[in-house]
């Protein structure tokens, strides 16, 4: 067991380094450090740069819950630490 | 029906529903008065989250404030939700696996120690009463604003609601009332906009029409961005570049204090199982975006309306609502140059009309010419937002007394039957005292909000999420950790803040970051210290190390 139980956490750990990855991502790297080189791109009526600071990022941040829960009762049925 | 008579009939049909929900729920035992008995659905408990997250900063003043910010209002659109990625990741699912009923339990425990976990409890009653007494004060602005009543009046009405409903049902109350005032304050915010946007662009989705085009066939944001520079104004959607590390820090300020506060963490101790924790975060942001995705665009529609209003506008002609809300004085003309024509421009000397934020929500239903209805529903809202919240902090508060202070400290043979006495009375004083407080407001209280995310950022943040992800974090560098990270923020903020005495000039600020950002800055300090000293000190105990590998697993 374990074995079984460090191989879960590291694969844990593994999924909110790359989950949070694209949080800071989306809002602290295209809303902020890059939202004026996105301005140049147009989505609609949007700037870029302007739509990821003021819609595109929150929608990001519900899919990535959203995905963290899928994973996350996939990974704990997988070894067998979901909850009966 | 007069405007008065629906506001009158909204509000009380609604205080009713709260009322009524409050008898259904009442709490018969501590584990129901803490965390509504463990056993709450995960998509009600998300309603319940939201609604005690929106407050009535978020439902009045938000939409006005990016409206006069523009691209900058970012930090708070982004800041209030990306901290629910952090919880719904990092904290909810362990803390709901460590299973008991608040935040300075966690520290106490984890950290196997008594100072821990009075550090924490001062710092959750701390930031909850700062909270709790602006909520308060929203209450009677409200009632003094729409109904008639004098503002000390509303904020007694306001404490007789919460009174009633926080003291009888504790978190089981509360948790079911924040349900109902989450539906009331969703729909009134999303009405009014639904129609501006239908006005405005011809889409009804306020999220669509947002980046849609005007009756010119013109981009809406272009539009702005025109009117803005026409004014002197910087463009609407533009970045600054000066203000890049500033924008940053305070982004990264609000998520972390988002995540690290007690009456957001306490909502997940009150679903089944770690998986319904997880889910409940996913459906309370899920729910907050309605808001916080509206009000953006909610924003752009009446900064528009009110450029396009008031551009080179005879003072004469001026629209219906804007005569009303100069009787309230939250909007002022004063014809410099006397030729009867309002000049709204960028340039303070030349400028001759002011405008407060609080109107932009406020008055958005009359600009677009809605039904009185939909203004009442507005009112009633606001004061949903307000209430709501205002109940989740109560509780923090409460809790923090019977629970931690009371049972751990004072009296440790307390019964069942006597504790939920002490929560009862605890929560019974904590109302009172937050209304007394809220009918006199001490004139830093809107600036103490700054430091309420700032400390939770500072001290639960680094504190917690070390104790579930670094198995050999002890004592001595959490507690160091700590104590070093909010002393510097509360300084800095003190220092900087002149409402607060502080002799401080933005000139000063630390690469530029203003007490709103510096949060951040803290919580780096805290996980630095605490790392470093860990690691010269023993190791924690076998059976903390035990505690922390089993909250890492959902199966017990």
């Amino acid at each position: 067991m374990g074995r079984a139980k460090s191989d879960y956490w590291r694969k844990n750990v593994r999924i909110l380094f790359i989950l949070l990855s694209i949080w800071f991502l989306s809002s602290f790297g295209a809303a902020i450090l890059f939202a004026e080189e996105l301005n140049t791109i147009r989505l609609g009526g949007f700037k870029l740069g302007f739509w990821f600071a003021q819609q595109g990022s929150i929608y990001i941040f519900i899919v990535l819950i959203f995905v963290y829960v899928k994973l996350m009762n996939r990974l704990d049925k997988e070894h067998e630490v979901d909850e009966k | 029906m007069s405007l008065e008579i629906w506001t009158y009939s909204i509000v009380g049909l609604s205080f009713l529903l709260y009322i009524g929900i409050a008898v259904w729920s009442r709490a018969g035992t501590t584990k129901e008065f803490y965390v509504a008995g463990g056993g709450v659905n995960p998509i009600v408990n998300g309603m319940a989250t939201a609604a005690d997250w929106m407050s009535a900063a978020s439902f009045l003043s938000m939409a006005g404030l990016i409206s006069f910010m523009g691209y900058g209002g970012a930090q708070y659109l982004m800041g209030w939700t990306g901290g629910y990625v952090l919880l719904a990741l990092l904290l909810a699912p362990y803390l709901r696996k460590f299973g008991k009923f608040t935040v300075p339990d966690f520290i106490g425990e984890r950290y196997y120690s008594r100072n821990a976990r009075l550090i924490a409890l001062i710092c959750a009653i701390f930031v909850s009463f700062t909270y709790v007494v602006g909520q308060m004060k929203g209450v009677g602005v409200a009632f003094a604003r729409f109904l008639n009543v004098p503002f000390d009046t509303g904020v007694l009405i306001g404490i007789g609601i919460v009174f009633f409903y926080a003291v009888l049902g504790g978190m089981k109350g509360i948790t079911y009332t924040q349900v109902a005032q989450f539906c009331v304050l969703i729909f009134a915010f999303t009405v009014p906009a639904i129609f501006i946007s239908i006005q405005m662009t011809g889409n009804p989705v306020p999220q669509i029409g947002f980046g849609g085009t005007v009756d010119s066939g013109a981009y809406l944001l272009d539009k702005l961005d025109q009117l803005s520079v026409d004014l002197g104004f910087n463009e609407y959607t533009a970045t600054n570049s000066d203000n890049t590390i500033n924008l940053f820090f305070i982004t990264a300020a609000l998520m972390l204090g988002t995540a690290g506060l007690p009456h957001v963490i306490v909502r997940f101790f009150t679903v089944p199982r770690v998986r319904d924790a997880r889910l409940s975060a996913g459906y309370a942001l899920l729910f907050i975006a309605i808001l916080y995705t509206t009000a953006p665009a909610v924003a752009a529609f009446a900064r528009t309306n009110l450029l396009t209003t008031v551009k080179d506008a005879e003072y004469n002609l001026v629209p219906g609502w804007f005569k009303n809300w100069e009787n309230t004085g939250l909007i002022s003309f004063e014809d410099k140059n006397g030729d009867g024509k309002i000049k709204y421009v960028a340039d303070q000397s030349q400028n001759e009309l002011t405008i407060d934020r609080d109107i932009i929500v406020l008055a958005n239903p009359e600009i677009a010419n809605l039904p009185a209805w939909v203004i009442a529903l507005v009112v009633a809202g606001g004061l949903a937002a307000a209430l709501s919240t205002a109940a989740g902090l109560l509780l923090v508060i409460s809790t923090s007394i019977s629970h931690d202070l009371l049972k751990k400290y004072v009296a440790p043979d307390i019964n069942e039957k006597g504790e939920l006495r002490a929560a009862r009375i605890a929560i019974a004083i904590a109302v009172v005292a937050a209304g007394l407080a809220g009918l006199n407001p001490p004139g830093f209280v809107a600036q103490v909000v700054a430091l309420a995310f700032g400390l939770a950022a500072s001290s639960f943040f680094p504190a917690i999420i070390l104790g579930i992800f670094d198995k050999r974090m002890n004592r001595q560098g959490a507690i160091t950790g700590m104590v070093i990270g909010i002393l510097f923020t509360t300084v800095y903020i003190f220092y900087f803040k002149p409402q607060l005495g502080g002799p401080g000039t933005p000139e000063g600020y630390w690469f530029g970051v203003a007490p709103e950002g510096i949060g951040t800055m803290g919580a780096l300090i805290n996980f630095i210290i605490a790392l470093v000293v860990s690691r010269l000190t023993p190791a924690p105990p076998i059976d903390v190390q035990e505690l922390t590998e089993s909250i890492r697993y959902p199966r017990s």
